[in-house]
């Protein structure tokens, strides 16, 4: 009794003693469970790369611009990309306008329409022209000089950036208040 | 003898108090553990499950214990699996930010959970989602065969067809440091992931890790190849799709300038 103590054997002992005997036996219990219920199913690799086709099928696409963190990086491209395009559309809208109707869009007409309007819409819409139009020209100085690669750290596409913002709102403000 | 068996008895109880006061002396002399205040932060994370293909993904949220877990994102992703949900799938594999394995979109900008410091603001939660426009395997497992396949397609290796007749190839200190900022490159896909020009034209257009690569070839003084290599770039698609967004070098978390390199392949295109 002494040793069992000791040896710290005798619960063990007193279990084992008083479980049933298949209890006891747990390797053999193991191996005729595992015999008996699982099956493994072989597939060919062309069946495979089946299930694995009928599963890209399904997969969807991640989120992606509705999710990404708002950045000066990102948020001032597309702003170039936005602001080329609606100059764009207004050079080319009026020099097609021009062609179809010259007599309705020369420089007397159009002087003479802007001249007939409040002064609140002549400054709301030289803003709306200034704006994109200053943004646009110093952004593209900021890419010409991405093009010879200079500037192009983390912090000096942010320094450039923040430069652009500033240049493009002083631009802005003096192009809409000159008379 | 009853009062020889009193006594034995006594002493024996003496004893015994004996041993408790000792034992419990000496737990008054160890360190008591501080006692931290819980600190509940919710964690938004994107599940989809490819056995319920017709449901939806959605954000499933979680709520643990900062103050018992790791300082990492990894660490939160890892106590959740553990703890909340075996479910949640991730890839992890070094934590330590070399293989590349966990890069993921947390709180809106790709980067390695591993590397990334769980923002200890609780009244704000953390939103993890798998890198931005990839197909989803499962959960934060998106599918990467094709930015693989681009990477393969850049031939990622040394083509020289007169080696030296002794020895290696030897190198300059300084052509040797021209490839510093490109060679540490762990090919997590943060970055490629990261430019809307790759969102949209991922099908043809490099993006910024596989042609980071390709510099990293061309501007190698070992490779003879150079011409090859910048003939294959020669279309509209492969290279000239980056916009020079800089999104890319903007989410790097090995801090590599993946745009740099490509201005700087644009250029030496340019001067040929």
């Amino acid at each position: 009794m002494m040793s069992t103590r000791a040896l710290g054997l005798g619960a063990a002992l007193r279990k084992a003693a008083f479980s049933p005997s298949v209890v006891r036996n747990q390797v053999v219990l193991r191996n005729t469970l595992g015999k008996r219920f699982i099956q493994i199913e072989t597939i060919t690799p062309s069946t495979e790369q089946n299930i694995l086709n009928q599963q890209r099928l399904k997969r969807p696409s991640s989120p992606h611009f509705t999710i990404y963190q708002p950045q000066l990086t990102w948020v001032a491209s597309i702003a170039n990309r936005i602001t080329g395009v609606g100059l764009s559309v207004l050079l080319y809208g009026f020099s097609i306008a021009y062609l179809v109707a010259p007599t309705t869009f020369d420089s007397q007409h159009v002087v003479e329409v802007v001249a007939g309007l409040p002064e609140g819409v002549k400054y709301a819409g030289k803003a709306i022209l200034a704006a994109p139009f200053s943004f646009h020209a110093f952004n593209g100085l900021r890419h010409l000089s991405w093009d010879v690669v200079k500037f192009t750290t983390v912090k000096g596409v942010y320094a450039t950036g923040y430069v652009v913002l500033g240049a493009t709102a002083i631009s802005t403000a003096v192009l809409t208040f000159l008379k | 003898m009853q009062s020889l068996l009193a006594a034995s008895r006594s002493s024996s109880r003496q004893l015994a108090l004996g041993h408790r006061a000792f034992s419990s002396s000496l737990r008054r002399w160890q360190a008591v553990p501080t006692e931290k205040p819980v600190l509940i932060k919710e964690f938004k994370i994107y599940r989809w499950n490819p056995d319920e293909p017709e449901k939806k993904p959605e954000l499933q949220s979680y709520k643990i214990d900062l103050n018992q877990t790791g300082p990492m994102v990894l660490d939160a992703l890892i106590k959740i699996k553990n703890e909340i949900d075996p479910t949640l799938t991730f890839r992890r594999s070094c934590r330590e930010g070399i293989c590349g394995s966990c890069a993921m979109n947390i709180d809106g900008q790709n980067t390695l959970a591993c590397l990334c410091r769980i923002d200890r603001d609780a009244s704000k939660n953390a939103k993890i989602y798998p890198l931005p426009h990839m197909y989803v395997v499962k959960d934060l497992v998106p599918d990467m065969t094709q930015f693989y396949k681009q990477y393969k397609s850049i031939q990622p290796w040394l083509q020289n067809s007169n080696p030296p007749e002794k020895g290696e190839f030897l190198q300059s200190p300084e052509d040797r440091r021209k490839l510093d900022g490109m060679y540490e490159c762990i090919l997590c896909a943060c970055c490629s992931t990261s430019c809307p020009s790759y969102w949209w034209n991922q099908d043809e257009y490099l993006g910024p890790a596989t042609l980071m690569q390709a510099y990293r070839w061309i501007a190698d003084s070992r490779d003879a190849h150079k011409a090859e290599r910048m003939e294959r770039l020669e279309n509209e698609m492969s290279l000239y799709r980056c916009h020079t967004i800089f999104n890319c070098s903007r989410t790097c978390p090995k801090g590599l300038n993946p745009a740099a390199a490509i201005a700087k392949i644009k250029l030496e295109m340019a001067a040929e």
